[in-house]
């Protein structure tokens, strides 16, 4: 054992990304590309009838428009999930390169690929197109009625999905004599995942194959998409994933990679890029399901649950992309966190002509803990009851066992949560000070906790395939189809490798890189899942790795592999710890011998067949400034149970940024659309209230460290839940301070003003 | 046809003294990656929102995405490639971002780094409230911000001869 997990080593990329050293795809195109353009609908549901490109073809610099009546018509889908063998659980098909079916206001109708940027943006300016317009709905639930405007033919009344989970006897339970009923809707926003990096990706020809080079977070599942898109072999295609500045879910997703590509053959398989807009990367990738939750509790005065019902209307926006995964998700965890004997959940997802939602860290949790979690603060306010003591008496107890995912809570998570919580936010002295306050300026401490699964199985597959390459001097190269784009993966995987290995963590090499021609196959960052899922093909090549090591060794030194170890990069005999010859000689005379020369090399795939829960919570406390309608916070805490850490000071990074995504979406995010048009009104990082860093207090991250027996280092989800729980715990603190619920986020100086005037406090 | 302009700028880029005949259309951000491979610049929007494409001009941070490559005639320009020592040696603020668990993807680092670096020329001593104001021109999905501020703070009060707790 080397020591080196649990460490809170320096990330292997830092030193490049501190010097600029570390290239992302715009940065290896070089100038020499052609550069690509798409025109995008002003126009929110309707067809073109005709695009007249003649004046743009004109334009000097331009090489060549494509428009949706000249595109392959091979429909693909475009989530990145793991393909699946079973027709009836691939992802739906829906999506052409370019479209004369025009579904939101942003879609795709043409693309001009020209010498550089100027003529590309003059050619689209160039274009006339002429459309037939349908009328549209922008609401998920306005889709679902009779006679709403139909997005996609198969799917009647938009519904691409409607899934339920019925539990007990509702009906027969809401009799019970005595109980007390509460009723909330709750409304989330469309957001977006707004990394800092645009999605840009750039395609070429090299022996006859297309090579992508993009910023994804899925190459071997985004190879898969181009090849369906165009309709060539898969082997006939190769993405390489350099650095990537963020991706957040929105490029866990296929998104210009296949039309990319498909202009690259249309131009003799010269370089083309595409280099999306912010405004672009606000409405023509993802977006976060806006998703509107009705609940009814049925409560005894003791505090107990007899019956809840729950329904939800998940805003697909125009295509299927993930679908209904995300509402489905946020179903699954509403049972589970607050048993209750008798159940009715339903799960609607409904197109809607607005933007394409998608994966967006958390994947429907962080709405259904908005939902979820704002409830019991209403149930807890109607019972006269303590929020955490209600909590408490009701949420998941260790050793519950999910039915369908065979999760079970092993540890007593939450209650360590959330002693960790009230300790940091002193918040029982706060909430008793705070309970007097009556004046203009008001106080609050509020909180909630959050559910969160780690990875995908059982719903798709999960796999993940490790490659380790001995050097001479005994150090390695690591490859994982897993990918970097932020989170520390690279570190947190050489950090298992050195453990596993036996190795110091300097030994190894991670190639960053993805290339699918040469990277084994792996599903890449998505589902909180790679360091859980990663863990399993490290440790299983690791030890693959050590055998061939130790083979060798017997023959240079006639001890039996299993009398030897490797500590430190070293060959030790265990009987007396004696130091037999570095992995460095080893390997350089495995390498070069002469009488048996071998290249000591391991490959190994692992699927794994379990999940393991990952809980926490969030504390807040806020000071609403009641006549001026402002919301300021104060302080705010996450508590997570990730199970081992890999990497403290990463770990603790990963959850800051996740808190921060959950203040913009508690107080300040939204997507705004024309409700006459469909037009996008605030699609950039002026008018889209992104945090700043005068918008945050200091932001403070815990954790309890209770080890995951289902994983191979005893670790489990951090990458989402992080952005879990925040924006409830913010609504509720404001709810403690004023004593007014806010049923809809972002938390604006708008929502205040109404709901205080509403409320007579102003 | 539209006629393309150029005119020749001379200016100083990371000490080094340059001359270019430059499309009078392009921005400082075009000139320094296109033409002098300057790739710590960074796009993330290209219209002065994020800020990752600051840089140092006659030592004030300006977002090169929204100014011009001929602006800059005349200037002495710096970028993140300019801190790195003689020997390839880290400055102290590059330092404090590696150990303050400050990058995560990278892309808004070289941006929020130049910010600091202008901060850290003043030789003035920032309030935490007064260095979050400084910095809120750049925006980060991925940190939160703040381990970005405890690496400016830290290193600020380092330079200054005080204790860093």
């Amino acid at each position: 054992m080397s020591g080196t997990v649990g460490k809170s080593e320096k990330r292997v990329d830092a030193f490049d990304k501190v010097t600029g050293r570390a290239r992302y795809t715009d940065d290896l195109c070089g100038s020499g590309a052609l550069v690509a353009k798409v025109l995008h609908s002003t126009i929110a549901n309707g067809v073109v009838k005709r695009i007249d490109t003649r004046a743009a073809e004109q334009i000097e610099g331009v090489v060549k428009i494509v428009t949706c009546f000249d595109v392959p018509q091979y429909k693909f889908p475009t989530a990145g999930h793991p393909w699946s063998t079973d027709p009836h659980h691939q992802d739906v098909a829906d999506r052409l390169l370019l479209t004369s079916r025009v579904r939101f206001y942003g879609d795709d109708v043409a693309a001009v690929v020209a010498e550089d940027e100027i003529a590309a943006a003059a050619a689209l300016r160039a274009i006339e197109v002429e459309y037939e317009e349908y009328p549209f709905v922008l609401d998920a639930q306005k889709a679902m009625e009779p006679g709403a405007p139909q997005l996609h033919a198969e799917y009647p009344n938009n519904i691409l999905a409607h899934t339920s989970i019925y539990k007990g006897d509702y009906a027969s339970a809401i009799q019970e004599p005595g109980l007390i009923k509460v009723e909330g809707w709750y409304d989330t926003p469309t957001v977006q995942h707004c990394h800092i990096e645009n999605h840009i990706c750039f395609a070429e020809m090299e022996g006859g194959r297309i090579v992508v080079t993009s910023s994804t977070q899925i190459p071997h599942i985004v190879r898969r998409i181009v090849g369906q898109a165009l309709g060539i072999p898969w082997g006939n295609v190769r993405i390489l994933k350099p650095y990537i500045g963020g991706g957040f879910g929105n490029k866990q997703d296929a998104l210009y990679e296949p039309l990319c590509a498909y202009l690259c053959t249309q131009v003799g398989g010269r370089r083309v890029k595409i280099d999306v807009s912010r405004e672009e990367t606000f409405v023509c990738n993802r977006v976060r399901h806006a998703i509107r939750t009705h609940i009814i509790s049925y409560v005894r005065p003791d505090g107990t649950f007899a019956a809840r019902k729950m329904e939800c209307f998940s805003d697909q926006g125009a295509y299927a992309s993930h679908g209904h995964g995300i509402a489905a998700k946020g179903m699954g965890a509403f049972p589970q966190l607050y048993p209750c004997e008798n159940l009715e959940c339903d799960a609607y997802t409904v197109f809607t002509n607005k933007p394409v939602s998608g994966a967006m860290r958390g994947y429907g949790i962080p709405q259904a803990m908005f939902a979820g979690e704002s409830h019991i603060d209403d149930v807890a306010r109607a019972l006269h009851m303590d929020p955490l003591a209600f909590r408490r008496k009701n949420m998941m107890p260790v050793g519950y066992v999910d039915d369908f995912s065979k999760n079970e809570n092993y540890s007593d998570s939450l209650n360590q949560c959330i002693e960790k919580g009230m300790e940091y936010l002193d918040y029982a002295r706060k909430k008793e000070a705070y309970a007097k306050e009556s004046g203009p300026v008001r106080h609050g401490v509020g909180m909630a906790i959050f559910w969160y699964n780690t990875a995908v199985w059982p719903i798709s597959l999960e796999s993940s395939s490790c490659r380790m390459v001995l050097n001479q001097d005994g150090s390695i190269q690591l490859q994982m189809g897993e990918t970097e784009i932020g989170q520390g993966a690279d570190t947190a995987f050489a950090q298992m490798a050195a453990e596993a290995l036996g190795i110091p963590f300097a030994s190894v090499h991670v190639i960053s890189t993805q290339d699918t021609d040469v990277t084994p196959f792996g599903l890449g960052a998505y589902a909180s899942r790679q360091t859980y899922i990663g863990g399993f093909s490290i440790k299983q090549t690791a030890l693959l790795m050590r055998e061939r090591i130790l083979k060798y060794a017997y023959e240079l030194t006639r001890m039996p592999p299993f009398e030897m170890d490797i500590v430190d990069g070293r060959i030790l005999r265990k009987s007396d710890g004696r130091v037999l010859m570095t992995l460095g000689e080893l390997a350089t005379e495995a390498l070069y011998s002469l009488s048996h020369s071998e290249h000591i090399t391991a490959e190994s795939t692992y699927q794994v067949k379990s999940n393991a829960y990952s809980f926490g919570c969030s504390f807040a406390e806020v000071e609403v400034d009641i006549p001026l309608c402002k919301v300021k916070l104060l302080n705010i805490v996450n508590v997570h149970d990730c199970g081992r850490l890999i990497n403290p000071a990463l770990a603790e990074a990963q959850v800051h940024g996740g808190m921060s995504m959950a203040i913009g979406y508690g107080l300040s995010e939204q997507l705004l659309f024309d409700e006459k048009t469909g037009k996008p009104l605030n699609n950039n990082l002026l008018d889209y209230k992104l945090s700043t860093m005068m918008d945050h207090p200091d932001i403070a991250a815990r954790f309890v460290e209770n080890y995951e027996p289902t994983s191979a280092f005893g670790t489990k989800a951090l990458g989402e839940p992080p952005a879990c729980p925040g924006a409830p715990a913010i609504r509720n603190a404001i709810l403690a301070a004023t004593g007014v619920a806010f049923d809809s986020i972002p938390i604006t100086p708008h929502r205040l003003f109404a709901r205080f005037k509403e409320e007579g406090l102003i | 046809m539209q006629e393309v302009q150029y005119k020749r700028i001379q200016c100083t880029i990371n000490g080094k003294p340059v001359q270019k005949m430059v499309d009078v259309r392009a921005s400082l951000t075009d000139l320094l990656r296109n033409d002098f491979n300057l790739h710590s610049v960074k796009k993330g929007c290209e219209v002065g929102e994020c800020g990752a494409c600051n840089v140092l001009i006659d030592g004030e941070c300006f977002n090169s995405c929204i100014y011009l490559a001929i602006w800059a005639d005349g200037k002495e320009i710096r970028t993140l490639e300019s801190l790195l020592g003689p020997n390839g040696e880290l400055s102290d603020i590059q330092q404090a971002f590696i150990d303050e668990a400050a990058v995560q993807c990278g892309f808004c680092t070289p941006g929020f780094i130049m910010t600091a670096v202008e901060i850290l020329e003043s030789g003035q001593e920032y309030s935490r409230d007064a260095l979050r104001k400084l910095l809120s021109g750049h925006l980060c999905r991925c940190t939160g911000y703040e381990n970005i501020l405890n690496a400016v703070e830290k290193t600020m009060l380092r330079r200054l001869g005080k204790r860093v707790d």
